[in-house]
């Protein structure tokens, strides 16, 4: 019989030899010395574990995980033009990536048209730059929508681009119930991180419902929403905020969608998720594991969803933008690793490893390869593919699993006192959290209490310089002619027909998606039906809080 | 000390269409506790915009954050509607993602300075203390 935990840390560990006056996470959580079945009493491996794809799922969604299919490699590619992407996503689909995942440049993701005046400087720059259906062609030219699952990376503007991905498959002569992806259209974490909006919180809404309710009825393999925290932990918040507002944000949607009537099991199971990956290794596993429990029972028991697709969390997850260093960039690729490792153990369905340069620019081919690649060796050379969560039962893992649950609970418990995530977003809740935590992290980091490597401390005299990708100024130029050529070519008057459908549907309630989706094969723009957003739903401003 | 008579006024501004604010919150809130007077704009400002708040505001400097590559477009559009408005005495500075030549090109444009990603607040107010005198009345 071993003696009581305090009985140990009291005559048998040397307090007086820590390294560190203070263990914390780098959500700054303060970490035992030790973790033993003291942390875990009163625990129960049914209620808490479950085996792998058994409820809560804490130990994975698939009885088999990876030994049985592995996770999806989904690199996130997007820059220029539609050809230019198109290229890149061809070389990843040949170097051994199994699905594609798009980034649009900042005009396409907030509305605008690659002629107009706000879209100058910023065309092809972050992303592909597509205006109209002719772009989107040009994107999937030769990429077999029917057999590769795609992911878009767009919110505020999800409806047009999903309707035009689905617009091309028609034409290509797939139906919508054979098509498989994600769309990434969460509007909720715009408002508390990313900061890609057109209209308030509301209408916003709204539409991401619409495209839930489209979704589920014509394009039943489809995810029509990804409630993403990656974006709330690069704001800087930490990794219990991210776990708490990202549940809070896929709570506001299935009560959003149960309040107009949906029943909860017919859209519950193509509800996807996407987290962050960031450097502290088993706080990030713990936060996997938390979140698929906290969903299952959040599932079950707020919502009585009974279908067990309609419990399990499946996420996408990216190793963490924010943690790279433009210092010595090639020590990128070892925190990529480590982070990927984290985001394997922690069971994720999806991965994005970020390439080494991406602090500098978009990622060349060669430093996308190597990211690429970090993932075949991580699922095929180091042998961790063969166990289904291994961590599982390790008294630090569960004990920290069963931490980050609590406060992200209580975090929720908040929110629904302050009556709900678009409530608590209006009043700046979630945002100030975040600003809060970054500002106390970066702090920490200028006082150099917390080390990134290359950046204050182990610093070079002279970087070595490397070659990063340059997108050209020719792009916008053409890009925009390209525009303005296809919209002097089209049907006048069915643009004007397919519009006023779009801007009817918008005013009297009824499913945004059918129009929009007529409207994108008449060749309306992204400008143009995010023009009738504006209109109908107003402009939102961002409140500017410091 | 050259400003010594009354605190620096600074304009925090995010011009261009990226939501990316962090840098940008976190800066502000570094120059108000260093004792400056700060104003952020928001987001998803035009250069115009930023140019008119620079007037209202009756500052000493301008901090442009963007992340969204369309620094080499935005930066020297700012420059110009601050001319426009014979601003040519606010000193403007920038931070992001922006490659090593184009911060050459930007310099010579009339960017005093550009901090890229690392560069520690405590430099970035440093910086300011000991490059923007207020200006005349």
């Amino acid at each position: 019989m071993s003696t009581g935990k305090a009985d140990w840390l009291e005559t048998n560990y040397p307090k007086q030899a820590d390294r560190l006056e203070r263990y914390t996470s780098l959500s700054d959580v303060e970490v035992d010395p030790l973790y033993s079945d003291e942390d875990l009493s009163g625990w129960s491996y049914e209620e808490k574990l479950g085996h792998p794809g058994q409820f809560p799922f804490t130990r994975g969604v698939h009885a088999s995980m990876f030994r049985g299919k592995l996770w999806t490699m989904r690199q996130f590619a997007g820059f220029g033009t539609a050809e230019d992407t198109n290229q890149r996503f061809k070389f990843l689909l040949a170097e051994g990536q199994t699905g594609l995942s798009t980034a649009f440049d900042m005009p396409t993701l907030m509305g605008y048209d690659a002629d107009h005046p706000r879209a100058l400087g910023e065309v092809g720059r972050e992303g592909v730059a597509v205006s109209s259906l002719a772009d989107m062609e040009a994107l999937f030219a030769d990429v077999p929508l029917d057999e590769v699952t795609t992911s878009m990376t767009v919110n505020c503007t999800a409806s047009v681009l999903l309707a035009m991905y689905f617009a091309v498959a028609e034409r290509r002569g797939i139906p919508l119930t054979k098509l498989g992806g994600t769309i990434q259209n969460d509007m909720l974490k715009e408002f508390i991180a990313q900061k890609e909006w057109i209209s308030p919180p509301e209408p916003s809404v709204r539409v991401v419902v619409d495209m839930m309710e489209f979704c589920a009825k014509e394009a039943p393999r489809w995810h029509p929403v990804s409630i993403s925290g990656y974006h709330i932990r690069e704001a800087g918040s930490t990794a219990a905020q991210e776990l708490a507002f990202t549940l809070a944000d896929g709570i506001g949607y299935v009560q959003a969608a149960v309040d107009r009537g949906l029943d909860v099991d017919s859209f519950a199971p193509r509800l996807s998720f996407f987290f962050n990956l960031h450097n502290d290794f088993f706080e990030e596993i713990a936060k996997l594991r938390a979140a698929r429990r906290m969903w299952a029972n959040t599932m079950r028991e707020r919502f009585g969803a009974k279908s067990p697709k309609s419990l399990t969390l499946r996420t996408h997850c990216q190793t963490a933008g924010c943690s790279l260093t433009a210092q010595q960039p090639v020590n990128n690729v070892v925190r990529v690793a480590i982070q990927a490792l984290a985001g394997v153990l922690g069971g994720t369905q999806s991965l994005h490893t970020n390439s080494m340069d991406e602090t500098l620019a978009l990622p060349s081919e060669e430093s996308v390869l190597v990211a690429l690649r970090t993932q075949q060796i991580i699922a095929e050379e180091t042998g961790v593919a063969n166990f289904v969560d291994p961590l599982g039962g390790s008294y630090a893992v569960e004990a920290l699993t069963d931490k980050i649950e609590a406060e992200a609970a209580d975090y929720i418990r908040r929110i629904d006192e302050m009556g709900g995530i678009i409530r608590a977003i209006e009043l700046g809740f979630p945002q100030k959290e975040i600003a809060e935590a970054s500002y106390r992290f970066q702090q920490q980091l200028d006082r150099g209490e917390r080390v990134m490597v290359g950046v204050n401390k182990y610093q070079l005299e002279t970087e070595p310089p490397i070659e990063i990708m340059r997108i050209g100024n020719d792009i916008e130029r053409k890009q925009a002619e390209r525009v303005r050529a296809r919209k002097q070519a089209r049907d006048a008057a069915a643009v004007k027909l397919a519009l006023g459908n779009v801007r009817r549907a918008a005013s009297d309630g009824s499913n945004l998606m059918p129009p929009i989706l007529a409207a994108v094969k008449v060749e309306c723009t992204v400008g143009e039906i995010s023009d009738i957003f504006r209109d109908c739903f107003g402009v939102y401003h961002d409140p500017a809080w410091i | 000390m050259s400003h010594e008579d009354r605190p620096l006024r600074i304009l925090v501004a995010k011009p261009g269409l990226d939501g990316h604010d962090r840098g940008a919150k976190i800066i502000a809130r570094a120059f108000r506790d260093a004792g400056f007077e700060v104003i952020y704009t928001g987001l998803h400002q035009t250069p115009e915009m930023i140019a008119e708040a620079a007037v209202q505001e009756d500052v000493d400097a301008i901090g442009l954050s963007l992340l969204s590559g369309a620094h080499m477009t935005l930066f020297p559009a700012v420059i110009d509607e601050l001319r426009k408005r014979e601003l040519e005495d606010v000193a403007i500075f920038g931070g992001g993602i922006v490659p090593a030549e184009d911060i050459v090109e930007l310099k010579k444009l009339g960017i005093r300075e550009i901090f890229t990603p690392g560069a520690a607040t405590d430099t970035i107010v440093a910086w300011v203390r000991a490059n923007v005198p207020p200006r005349e009345a």
